[in-house]
């Protein structure tokens, strides 16, 4: 494979992992935070496995060593099979988190109603300081004061506060 | 040019295009399709850099596997929309 093709594949696996990255910070709905995701995890493999490459003058040959032929003058035009080990990998750890990345997108339009990233943080807002009795944030850089602090037992609290008969 | 390069810079552009599709279409369902499309063209480079058991993997899971997991939460979500006029008609909902 010449110097062209290589220096190709990595503007590809760069470009990948830039339009996921940019796709990931940029997008407002949910469904596609979750293909931005997966096209930046491709990006990211792609990356992984061109770093790997090796080739001598007669080319690269894949990590596999038949029987009968001699491992050491095979191994200066094999290809690293460490980081396809990982990527083979990460590509299942990857569909995982797709899936669980989904079934959270199923979760918040199911209890909220909309996939739109703004819309699903003020209706959480708005849940969050109707549960906690508080007024709504002014704006976002004076956010609710009187929000509580997760709720403390009765015992603890008496024994903390100085000056109180136990 | 080889052969091999010739393939591969083909294969790069259209791996770019398919992933600015998706994420540029308005059709999420679309926009489904394109992701396991760069999945595929992925796992054609794989081919090329001596990996077949990655491409192998690339192929079933990341691309069958997730195209399948997205098409089905695209149903949930009720985002399967083929075409974006008569959901319009039927529905008279704004497309999100």
């Amino acid at each position: 494979m010449s110097e062209f093709a290589l220096l190709t594949l990595l503007i590809g696996a760069l470009g990948l992992v830039a339009l996921g990255i940019g796709g990931l910070v940029l997008s407002r709905n949910l469904f596609r935070v979750v293909l931005a995701l997966a096209l930046a995890e491709a990006g990211a493999n792609l990356l992984l496995v061109l770093v790997g490459f090796r080739q001598s003058a007669w080319g690269a040959i894949a990590p596999i060593i038949e029987s009968g032929r001699d491992a050491a003058s095979l191994t200066p035009s094999m290809v690293d099979p460490i980081p396809q080990a990982l990527v083979l990998t990460a590509i299942v750890i990857g569909v995982g988190v797709q899936a669980l990345a989904l079934s959270l997108a199923i979760r918040a339009y199911g209890a909220y109603g909309t996939l739109d990233m703004n819309a699903l943080r003020a209706r959480m807002e708005t849940d969050i300081d109707s549960a906690a009795g508080t007024q709504p944030a002014r704006c976002q850089h004076a956010p609710a004061g009187g929000r509580p602090l997760p709720p403390i037992s009765a015992g603890a609290r008496r024994a903390d506060t100085p000056g109180t008969p136990a | 040019m080889a052969w091999a390069d010739l393939v591969i810079v083909i294969m790069v552009v259209l791996v770019l295009v398919a992933a600015c599709a998706a994420l540029f279409l308005k059709n999420l369902l679309g926009a489904a399709v394109a992701t396991a499309l760069v999945s595929l063209g992925v796992s054609v480079f794989f081919v090329m850099l001596r990996a077949p058991d990655v491409a192998l993997t690339e192929a079933a899971i990341g691309a069958g596997l997730g195209g399948l997991l997205l098409a089905l939460a695209a149903r949930r979500l009720g985002l399967w929309r083929i075409e974006a006029q008569e959901e319009s008609e039927h529905a008279g909902g704004p497309a999100c």
